[in-house]
């Protein structure tokens, strides 16, 4: 288990409530939830969730946080937005379920085999090398994430949309030895890091 | 009308050669027809679409979008920005919307854009293109230039999620917004009105990561589309074409369907009606190719 996950178990020992509103993006909105349940309704992998919005925002306040961070719900958001459209209450739903990613992925709690945790870190990697996604390099990595074999096998099955894609020059295979990047990259690698810099320092200090 | 100028973002899946590269084709094409100038925001970024959490905390993800609107700023003062990508739009707005409630945000992001020598005022409307050929030009101009109309045409209105939430268009409902059934009909076709999918999730981007799941919900969209007689789907989101069109065989393969519906941008279909050439129109774009637009557009 990782020291910080150490130090906010201690720190907000009995109240995860307390811990989602202080470092959750959007966790302070939780308590106004009214459990009516529409939000779960309206969401289109909700049958596949573990635990659908309405549960989890139940569960933070019934303390259950390794169920709750541990779990790959909030990881089959498609950020649809029809929670957020319909709730009674005006919870900005998906931002907090994005936010407790976050900060599951921070605290080295998320499922390990989540595909879509590992897709979208392989995105962020894509883009916050050259400041645009390259979406051949992006999809090569994709097919790959778990392992040689497997990958060959989605290839091979995504092959035909792949040459479907190539033929009508929506795919390039010269993306994949260079194609697009910002030209200011140093620029935007710097500010990169000083935006993380900054949200260190802001989670150190709600963390101390 | 007099030319109409935007600071345009055109985001990463419309660059030259990638996946839907035939949608700036369109874009361009029917902005040309149209006097609508689009300036591009020099070096822009990707903004991480709806999926950077994974990698990038709150202000990192803010820090991408902040970056785009500063330099849209400085290139191009007094004009709105435009994105034809509904996941582009939708996070440039929200990074503007939150900038503008939390004065701490933004002066940690002015903080690191400073190392791209950038500052951000945060003054500018965010908009997609849809809002700009509805609202700053109207149907009624929109139907002006049509040359072609698509008669006997029969289209579903697939509107998706993220241009409809949570922002939407002004004046449309979350449940049925009307803008594409009305856009159909100004190029002279007939919509779907009862097109029960309308404004159904495909997936996004998990139908990469996910792709069983997704595909369960894309098969209900293009089924309940021939269900209600369609010819083909329009819609306005690079990822819902890209979702809904190149999957079809996978379904098929799995579902034992028999689908093979063209799904085309606005953009195509107004310039097909625009009396474009297939090439202008991007047609050749298209993996399940839209063969009654071809032949309009050939006549
Ligand atoms: S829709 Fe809103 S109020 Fe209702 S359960 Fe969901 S979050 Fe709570
Ligand atoms: S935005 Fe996410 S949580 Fe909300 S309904 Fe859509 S998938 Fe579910
Ligand atoms: S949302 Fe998609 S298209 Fe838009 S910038 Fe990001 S990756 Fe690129
Ligand atoms: S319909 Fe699909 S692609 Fe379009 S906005 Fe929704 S999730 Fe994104």
């Amino acid at each position: 288990m990782s020291d910080y996950n150490q130090n906010m178990i201690e720190k907000y020992r009995g109240s995860f409530l307390k811990e989602v509103e202080a470092n959750v993006e959007e966790g302070d909105w939780v308590k106004m939830c009214m459990q009516c349940g529409v939000c779960s309704g309206s969401c289109p992998l909700g049958p596949h969730w573990e635990h659908p919005p309405q549960e989890i925002f139940m569960m933070i306040r019934a303390n259950k946080r390794e169920e709750v961070l541990e779990s790959s719900s909030m990881w089959m958001c498609t950020s649809c937005y029809n929670c957020i459209a319909r709730c009674p209450r005006g919870l900005p739903i998906t931002h907090i379920m994005h936010g407790l990613a976050t900060y599951a992925k921070r605290l080295g709690l998320q499922p390990k085999e989540q595909p879509t945790a590992k897709f979208a870190q392989l995105f962020w990697d894509n883009l916050s090398k050259t400041g645009r996604v390259n979406e051949l390099k992006l999809g090569l990595s994709l097919y790959f994430m778990n392992g040689f074999s497997e990958g060959v096998k989605t290839s091979l099955k995504m092959k035909d949309i792949g040459l479907g894609m190539m033929k009508t020059k929506r795919m390039s295979p010269m993306e994949f030895f260079g194609g697009h990047k910002c030209k200011d990259t140093k620029g935007f690698q710097a500010m990169l890091k000083k935006a993380q810099e900054l949200e260190e320092a802001r989670i150190g200090k709600s963390g101390s | 009308m007099a030319k109409k100028s935007y600071s345009f973002y055109p985001g990463c899946s419309s660059q030259k050669a990638a996946s839907s590269s035939n949608y700036q084709v369109s874009v361009d094409t029917m902005c040309k027809e149209l006097d609508i100038e689009l300036n591009e925001i020099p070096d822009w970024n990707c903004c991480s679409a709806s999926i950077g959490y994974a990698g990038g905390g709150e202000l990192p993800r803010l820090a991408l979008s902040a970056r785009n609107m500063a330099l849209s700023e400085e290139a191009h003062p007094g004009q709105d920005i435009v994105a034809t990508c509904a996941a582009c739009w939708l996070s440039t707005k929200e990074t503007q919307e939150r900038l503008h409630n939390d004065s701490d945000l933004l002066a940690e992001t002015n903080t690191a854009l400073a190392e791209a020598g950038l500052k951000l005022k945060n003054d500018k409307k965010v908009r997609h293109m849809v809002e700009v050929l509805i609202e700053d030009l109207g149907y009624e101009e929109l139907g002006k230039h049509v040359k072609k109309p698509l008669e006997g045409l029969k289209i579903a209105g697939y509107v998706g999620c993220q241009t409809n939430r949570p922002f939407g268009i002004a004046g449309e409902s979350f449940e049925n917004p009307k803008y594409l059934d009305k856009l159909i009909e100004t190029v002279g076709a007939e919509a779907c009105d009862n097109y029960e999918k309308k404004v159904s999730c495909c997936g996004g981007a998990l139908a990469f990561s996910e792709p069983e799941k997704s595909q369960a919900l894309i098969k209900d969209i293009i089924e309940s589309a021939y269900d209600n007689g369609a010819d083909m789907l329009v819609t306005p989101c690079p990822v819902c074409q890209m979702n809904t069109e190149v999957y079809q065989d996978q379904i098929n393969a799995k579902y034992g369907t028999k689908f093979k519906l063209p799904v085309v941008y606005y953009s195509t279909l107004l310039s097909v009606a625009y009396g474009k050439s297939a090439k202008e129109a991007a047609l050749d774009g298209q993996i399940i190719r839209a063969k009654q637009l071809e032949d309009i557009a050939s006549k």
